[in-house]
């Protein structure tokens, strides 16, 4: 039985692989209208994430299958504290696949073990969220057509932002990328990010606190969020958070075919006047999502 | 029994001082009916003192989970009278139910009877992480 609970668990070829079929889908989607036909999807949110949940639906039926599922704690048998073991041994009966998401660290990986069909993680508490980071590749491929030979950027939250720490360690299989860390002194990536992916793989890397420095040497910007809970004062908050908001002046000196990205959903750190900017690819990354998803549920469900 | 010689079985020697009850119970030597002898406070050439567990008549033991409470341990695995094998147990590549996870985020914190699985991912900085939530453990051996 194939899962998907953690991106660590696909090879490069499996990655690539998804990448090639959902670039397919998006050339003939006529062509996977019904590929699903009569296949169900349960998903399991334990937790609302109406965006990620209604990626997944809207995945399924654009392949022609149906869905049945759940949203947030409140309304399901979680409150009245049946386990996640016994909700999937039971939901594996009814559905052919099944996407969770989960307050908790490992819940995914709990369903995986119990499960008769394929489990999908779609996000366990900021642990691990494998479809995210492959939206984001997939991204990258249909934008900047390769996924070798980029220099990205990546603003924010460097320490937190665990989507950051999977992008990096998926970037890093692919030859010649290079990053530039853009991030308060208190948001710098982990030790262990530097140490075991950066370092290891011998990976050029540029820390910085500025964000317009490097800027014409990026072939992708990351933006994330700089939240406020994460600094421990209100004064370091105040100083630091426009040094981190992409605007249209900070812009100036990049590259024509910059390709902006943000996971979403944003708060301010991308000014709205960068929207209309053709370089500004977060809003087309949620479409790409539904399409690596449509390619993984193909995949997991052994549909060709 | 006599306690000097086994014919076949297992002489766990080196075992720090006062630790050979909680060995008793990590193996779950309780639940075996073959003779389990435990020496306390013997005289050692290497510390002052030390425990040793004299296990009779069973070769089947898992022992692994010593390697993980104390390398110093040293094995003596006994057949016919002889010692057949002399070894300190490795760092075992899995613990299950031996460690908890002590992450709040994690799903073993909500789901009581899922059983604590942690793996060793650093062999020669002895780090295990939980299979769940990949937090490392804090170890609690010897
Ligand atoms: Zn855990």
């Amino acid at each position: 039985m194939k899962h998907l609970i953690d991106i660590k668990d696909l090879s490069t070829d499996e990655i690539n692989h998804l990448i090639v079929v959902a670039q397919d889908i998006i050339k003939n989607k006529e062509r996977y209208s019904k590929k699903c036909e009569g296949k169900k999807i349960a998903t399991l949110f334990y937790e609302p994430s109406t965006r990620t949940r209604l990626s997944f639906e809207a995945a399924m039926y654009e392949l022609g299958g149906n869905v049945l599922g759940f949203s947030s704690s409140s309304s399901s048998s979680v409150s009245k504290g049946e386990s996640v073991s016994d909700t999937v041994k039971v939901i594996s009966g009814y559905a052919d696949i099944i996407v969770i998401r989960h307050p908790k660290e490992g819940a995914p990986l709990v369903a995986s073990m119990k499960s008769d069909v394929p489990v999908i993680n779609a996000g366990d508490g900021g642990h691990n969220h494998p479809t995210q980071t492959l939206t984001e590749l997939l991204t990258i491929q249909c934008e900047k057509h390769r996924l070798t030979d980029l220099t990205i950027g990546i603003c924010g939250d460097l320490k937190f932002g665990r989507t950051v720490h999977s992008l990096i360690a998926a970037m890093a299989r692919y030859k010649n990328i290079k990053f530039v860390l853009i991030s308060p002194k208190e948001l710098e990536i982990p030790d262990y990010i530097r140490k075991d992916i950066l370092e290891k793989n011998n990976i050029e890397y540029y820390e910085t606190n500025n964000l317009e420095k490097f800027m014409p040497n990026l072939d992708i910007l990351y933006m994330t969020r700089v939240q406020r809970e994460r600094f421990f004062n209100e004064e370091d908050y105040i100083r630091l958070k426009d040094s981190y908001i992409l605007d249209k002046t900070k812009l100036e000196n990049a590259k024509d075919d910059l390709c902006i990205m943000h996971p979403l959903p944003r708060v301010n750190e991308i000014s709205v006047e960068v929207d209309d900017d053709e370089r500004a690819c977060y809003f087309k990354q949620a479409k790409y999502g539904k399409y690596i998803r449509m390619a993984l549920i193909l995949d997991l469900l052994g549909i060709k | 029994m006599n306690i000097d010689s086994i014919e076949n079985g297992y002489v766990i020697d080196h075992i720090k001082a006062g630790k050979s009850f909680e060995i008793y119970n990590y193996l779950n030597l309780d639940k075996l009916d073959t003779s389990v002898a435990i020496i306390k406070n013997a005289r050692s050439n290497k510390a002052n003192k030390k425990d040793i567990i004299k296990i009779s008549d069973n070769m089947n033991i898992n022992l692994e989970i010593l390697g993980y409470l104390d390398k110093n341990i040293t094995i003596n695995k006994i057949e016919n009278g002889k010692i057949i094998e002399k070894y300190h147990p490795d760092l075992p590549e899995k613990l299950v139910n031996i460690i908890k996870c002590k992450n709040p985020r994690c799903i073993t914190s909500i789901e009581q009877e899922l059983p604590h699985i942690c793996e060793l991912t650093d062999k020669e900085n002895a780090v295990y992480r939980c299979k769940y939530c990949e937090e490392k453990v804090q170890r609690e051996g010897f």
